[in-house]
């Protein structure tokens, strides 16, 4: 047999949704729009374009403590170092020095007076080259007073330390529930975070214009949110100050808040010394000083019958938000909206807490708390499987969401579109899980060391921003006279082929050619009041307002087709390519250039917000969700039990992405979902020293997944499914639920390592699971025996 | 003595007077040549990025090697053919069908990976051997992408021989090349430097033995897989810089009939072929302890002149018995590998004195060698403990030990207590047993980002079972990855 890259055949949808005559309507399986220039090094980003003359180069200097005190800041030998243009430091910002995106006031752009975590920047050097301001840089005297620091979240709930208001969801009588229940566990896992790692680290480049105008170039998913930050350290009202990205190397949620302190740092520099500058922090600076994804602490109480049925769920999560805000209410919430997965607790409480700690603040990261919150959920789904002895699939296939009333979530909403039990079932009986299950055992009885492992979990991810104002967004789209359509919208393109798609929606909607569409950069002077691109949310939001964009040029051009030619507007016929009306066709290019010279417009502005949906954070309840993303996979595992290291034999995934708008683009965020899922739950290990310094910085200490470690099988299919709400072309989100596919790795190894136990104990093999976490798990297991 | 330093940037001959001994490859072609095109993802040669090719004449013909672009220094490209990802399109606009395959399989998200691994793919497209899955992900195990899962690369590396795209742009003109590159290997010595700070390329090894005799303080530089990330993470100004990669003697691979004597400037690449033949596991490890890109450049002399706690080659080295070859002008001396390693930091190596070369004993038939690699991810990772093994068994029972490991100290370090405890006995589970409870007392491992001290030792006696358990018996698939690697199914 040829040596093939398995299941990737056969599994993606037909293009038959492809409109007859045009090239590239919505559901076609178009390669990225960028491919080629990506493949050939012409693809631009942000450090790539042509820097204008006299741009400096800038180096942000960190702090080296985690808690303390800055009773001196002597810069003057900075200054004086060669070739050093300027030195900003807090004191030297026009506007505000704060840049946190909630408002909280505690995310300064350089510290002023006391430093809060090891790596917080403290000042800046612009100079000719970022090398002669870093040596620059080592010059300053820097004075210390030392502070006690919060280095764990133990620590902080210790001492009740927290950045934001504890979050709370609760739902029938715990009591009644228990009582019902044969059986009670309860205990305590740690979740690991991760660092985005971002291909192409934080970067920005700022240019000063007149009147005190500010450009700048800057790596982000949320342009208006730089340029509201810029403008407020600069002091500048938000007309002065554009944002311009035309695509990110990766970003993940990395870009989402953290990219405001390179676009503020470049700004002032640029303000203060009126050249133009770029700030492109050093892979290891990058990862000390940006935020990541949250570890959590999670507590959990389940109450479950002898069948496996779950009848109550208690569960306490505490996140390390790090030293401020930034988004982690949001993102504990969404940890509570996902500590359920797929299942139905009949009685749950549920509180989440957001510890402030001394270390960098951390971030959204592609799930934004929901990863974290079903990595909890599966655990208590794994201990009721242990307790009961049943095998942990049965145990989730009796919990999953039903008919009503085993219907209703934690937080009050109503599941309508479950499609869970079948497509577990579907993936069960495709992926043979019972055989591989049965084989998996007479492996392990056979070797002496290896063991195999296998776990089918699911997901059920809520889509919209549970902060209902974000869920709302622009385009512009121009029909020029040629007939050539230039396409803008809010969204950002950081690698998920949001542009290809909704330019896809808008080829499909006028009928012409994708090619003839242009994608252009996301710029704050085009769109306004833009929402970040995250949340998954980026073609279910900009697909829409280009989408109504487009109508609204085609409903002008109809009018003018129905008016030149007497006819009503349901006489036009809308076909790929041109217009028929009365028995007379006109191409399309024909149509626009005699709409122009009849003075019709041809630039309209598109809007779109998603309906229904609600969500009050004080009583718990509400429709934060528009719909659901479903999906399931199923890992195999082996394990070495005398070194703990495993490797990931094959997975199978089966995912519901609705009707896909482009199948290539929807699998690749599955397959790149699932891998990173992977990453953050075995090998990426975060790690701090006592002294609260990252010691894992840089790819040489932290340890994403390379090349060989993806599952020599991995087969990918899409569950045959369609939105049930009216969303664009009825697809659904991609971005971030894959991610959440990787639990099943886990929940793999942990089968692997329970063997040695004959599956009699719960492992509680908390992740990241490392070779060594497994080989501990396996000693302290066998201690069991 | 030649004062300019000269390659070739695809196929245009680049003369460069004034050079800054650290500048790096990478910056040189993003500042200096204005070539965007190669990325930098993490400046330490981990990610792949910044990968290009460098082609050298070598045996009658070329050969291309990807490199890390981000921590080679610009002297380096002495005598070079240097191709970057901006080369590989046709003049008619066509793409190569290293990028063709990319684009038809999806290989791409983001992007900013994808020039490096074009140019790896590029690598072993141009070397023409078989592309199997297990080859095209140790080719790109040094390139990370973070969007794909790597599924749509490796499948585009496993079409791309049969992908139509341009390509006779290059493989036309190779003849060329290399008369072009063979015309600027003058056997003189380099000297180039700017604002008083000087890059060496001695081309001979007296020459070399002379300059650093003269230069104690001078950064000796073979693959700057270490030396490059003193420049790129600390901003040290080395200088001089020594580069060994045009001295031919020590690029050789010496046999002898009782040993196998490498140059300290054979790259890894070119030991692990020769090492696979004697030791397949010594080869396996080199296999594992870097990526293709930094197997390209750097070296086991390095490796061990550079005295690294974990190593990685060296407890190999150890267990097999090995020395070093240290030479000081005209003197030359060896000395035991494990002698070598004096204390964390102090090595036995007098200023002014290189490693020349290892020196490898042939394995016995009685022996029995292994080597473990432990760390977080398989491919280039640094160890959290790394064991070379060798024991000598006759008539069942166990006459040699030697235990070596990396991680497990302050230096490579033997198990000397362990060792005392199979001495004698058969070869038996019990010994093995016993001898990894004995090891207790021969290491204090530390706690690090790598892994606790509990586990460092725990997973350090479990090797020695694990060695038991692969050395007696049928042995056969008993690894999680590489050619012995167990296949389900």
């Amino acid at each position: 047999m040829a040596d093939t890259v398995q299941g990737r055949s056969g599994s993606e949808r037909p293009a038959a949704r492809d409109k007859e005559g045009i090239r590239g309507g919505a559901g076609v399986a178009l390669i990225h729009d960028s491919a080629t220039k990506h493949v050939t090094g012409e693809a631009v980003y942000t450090d790539d374009i042509r820097e204008p003359a006299r741009l400096v180069e800038v180096h942000i200097a960190l702090a080296e403590r985690a808690r303390a005190r800055v009773v001196k800041l002597d810069l003057e030998p900075v200054r004086r170092a060669k070739g050093v243009v300027a030195v900003v430091a807090a004191g030297d910002v026009p506007g505000i020095n704060d840049i946190s995106p909630t408002g909280t006031g505690d995310d300064p752009v350089f510290a002023a007076g006391e430093v809060v975590y090891h790596g917080q920047p403290l000042f800046a050097v612009a100079a000719g080259t970022v090398h002669e301001a870093r040596r620059a840089a080592r010059l300053a005297v820097v004075g210390y007073e030392d502070l006690a620091p919060t280095l764990s979240i133990e620590a902080a709930l210790e001492s009740q330390s927290f950045v934001w208001p504890e979050g709370r969801m609760q739902r029938g009588d715990l009591e009644a529930a228990r009582g019902r229940a044969t059986g009670r566990i309860s205990g305590a896992m740690t979740i690991g975070g991760q660092d985005h790692f971002y291909l192409e680290g934080q970067v920005a480049m700022a240019v000063p214009g007149e009147d005190g105008d500010m450009l700048v170039h800057s790596s982000t998913q949320h342009p208006s949110e730089v340029q509201h930050m810029v403008g407020k350290v600069l002091g500048l009202p938000d007309h002065a100050v554009t944002i311009e990205v035309r695509r990110m190397g990766g970003a993940f949620g990395g870009k989402e808040t953290q990219a405001n302190l390179f676009a503020c740092v470049a700004a002032l520099v640029a303000n203060a010394t009126g050249r133009p500058a770029k700030v492109r922090a050093d892979r290891d600076d990058d990862m000390v000083m940006t935020g990541k994804r949250h570890d959590f602490l999670a507590r959990y109480d389940v109450a479950y019958r002898d069948d496996g049925r779950i009848e109550a769920v208690e569960m306490e999560l505490a996140a390390r938000a790090g030293c401020s805000a930034d988004l982690s209410g949001a993102i504990i919430d969404r940890a509570l909206f996902h500590a359920d997965n797929a299942y139905f607790y009949p009685a749950v409480k549920l509180t989440a807490h957001a510890c402030r700690t001394n270390t960098v603040s951390n971030t959204a990261f592609r799930g934004f708390g929901g990863p974290q919150g079903m990595v909890a959920g599966e655990r208590v789904i794994e201990e009721v499987a242990f307790a009961t002895g049943l095998d942990p699939l049965e145990v989730r296939k009796r919990n999953l969401y039903g008919e009503a009333p085993r219907d209703l979530t934690p937080y009050h909403m109503e599941v309508t579109d479950n499609v869970a039990p079948e497509l577990v079932a579907q993936l069960e009986r495709d992926g043979r899980y019972w055989e591989r299950r049965d084989e998996i055992r007479a492996f392990n009885a056979r070797h002496p060391y290896f063991r195999r492992g296998l776990a089918l979990t699911p997901v059920k991810f809520g889509i919209s921003f549970t902060l209902t104002a974000y869920n709302q967004a622009g385009a512009l789209l121009h029909v020029y006279k040629d007939g050539s359509v230039m396409l803008n919208h809010g969204g950002t393109e950081m690698g998920q082929g949001l542009y290809v798609k909704v330019a896809q929606v808008v080829a499909d909607e006028l009928q012409v050619d994708v090619g003839r569409v242009r994608i252009t950069a996301t710029t704050t002077a085009k769109v306004p009041n833009t929402s970040a691109t995250a949340a998954s949310s980026g073609s279910d939001l900009n697909g829409m307002a280009a989408q109504a964009a487009a109508r609204t040029i085609k409903e002008r051009l109809i009018r003018f087709a129905a008016e030149s030619h007497q006819a009503e507007p349901n006489e036009v016929e809308w076909l790929p390519g041109r217009v028929r009306v009365k028995g007379d066709e006109i191409g399309f290019n024909e149509l626009v250039s005699q709409a122009y010279t009849a003075r019709v417009q041809l630039s309209a502005t598109g809007f779109y917000k998603t309906p229904d949906i609600h969500w009050d954070r004080a009583t718990g309840r509400g429709r934060p969700f528009y719909y659901f993303c479903y999906g399931a996979a199923l890992a195999e595992v082996t394990v070495d039990t005398l070194t703990g290291e495993y490797r990931v034999d094959r997975a199978d995934i089966l995912h519901d992405v609705g009707r896909s708008l482009n199948p290539a683009i929807d699998r690749g965020q599955i397959e790149g979902g699932f891998v990173q899922g992977m990453g953050w739950l075995t090998t990426e290990e975060l790690w701090w020293d006592d002294q609260g310094r990252l010691k894992t910085h840089a790819p040489s200490t932290y340890k994403i997944p390379a090349a060989s470690d993806r599952p020599r099988v991995l087969e990918i299919a899409f569950f045959e499914n369609e939105n049930r709400e009216p969303t664009v072309h009825r697809s659904k989100a991609v971005g971030e639920p894959p991610l959440m596919l990787g639990i099943a790795v886990l929940h793999a190894l942990s089968d692997a390592v329970a063997s040695v136990a004959d599956h009699r104990v719960c492992p509680r093999l908390d992740p990241p699971a490392t070779p060594e976490r497994v080989l501990m798990a396996i000693e302290r297991l066998r201690e069991t025996k | 003595m030649r004062h300019t330093l000269r390659f070739l940037l695809g196929h245009d001959l680049v003369e460069l007077g004034e050079v800054d001994p650290t500048q790096t490859v990478l910056e040189w072609l993003r500042r200096d040549a204005h070539r965007w095109g190669t990325k930098e993802g993490c400046a330490e040669g981990d990610c792949g990025a910044c990968s290009v090719v460098v082609v050298r004449p070598e045996g009658g013909r070329l050969r291309a090697d990807a490199v890390n672009s981000c921590i080679q220094f610009v002297g380096t490209l002495d005598g070079a053919q240097l191709l970057t990802v901006e080369d590989l399109k046709g003049p008619d606009g066509r793409l190569h069908r290293v990028q063709q395959a990319m684009v038809d399989h999806h290989g791409s998200q983001c992007g900013f990976c994808t020039p490096g691994f074009v140019m790896a793919l590029y690598a072993m497209d141009r070397r023409g051997e078989a592309v199997t899955y297990e080859t095209a992900v140790d080719e790109i195990a040094g390139n990370l992408c973070r969007c794909t899962g790597y599924g749509p690369i490796v499948e585009a590396a496993l079409a791309m021989r049969g992908t139509e795209g341009a390509g006779e742009h290059l493989s036309g003109r190779e003849a060329e090349v290399m008369a072009r590159l063979e015309a600027l290997d003058d056997g003189q010595d380099l000297m180039v430097g700017k604002d008083g700070r000087t890059f060496h390329a001695p081309a001979s090894l007296d020459a070399l033995a002379m300059l650093y005799a003269g230069n104690p303080g001078a950064a000796l530089v073979a693959g700057s897989t270490d030396v490059g990330l003193w420049v790129t993470k600390q901003d040290r100004p080395l200088d001089p810089v020594i580069w060994l990669g045009r001295v031919k003697e020590l690029r050789r691979i010496e046999e002898r009939t009782d040993a196998v004597v490498i140059g300290a400037g054979v790259s890894y690449t070119d030991a692990m072929a020769k090492l696979g033949e004697m030791y397949p596991e010594g080869g396996e490890l080199i296999r594992r302890l870097a990526s293709v890109q930094i197997r390209n450049t750097g070296t086991i002399g390095g490796n061990v002149a550079n005295g690294s706690p974990i190593g990685d080659s060296p407890p190999f080295l150890i267990a097999a018995d090995a020395r070093v070859v240290l030479r000081y002008r005209g003197e030359r001396r060896e000395v035991a590998v494990e002698d070598f390693f004096i204390s964390y930091g102090e090595q036995d190596r007098r200023p002014g004195e290189l490693v020349e070369a290892i020196v490898l004993p042939r394995p016995k038939p009685t022996e029995h060698l292994a080597c473990y690699k432990i760390s977080k991810r398989f491919d280039q990772d640094i160890s959290a403990v790394c064991g070379g093994f060798r024991v000598r068994v006759e008539k069942g029972v166990v006459k040699d030990a030697r235990l070596a490991f990396g991680g497990m100290a302050g230096t490579p370090k033997r198990a000397k207590a362990a060792e005392a405890a199979l001495v004698g006995r058969p070869w038996s589970e019990d010994a093995a047993r016993d001898a990894a409870a004995a090891m207790e007392g021969d290491f204090r491992p530390l706690t690090d980002q790598r892994a606790s001290a509990a586990y460092r030792m725990k997973v350090a006696q479990n090797l020695l079972v694990k060695f038991w358990y692969e050395t007696h018996g049928e042995g056969g698939q008993i690894r999680l990855v590489g050619p012995r690697r167990v296949v389900h199914g």
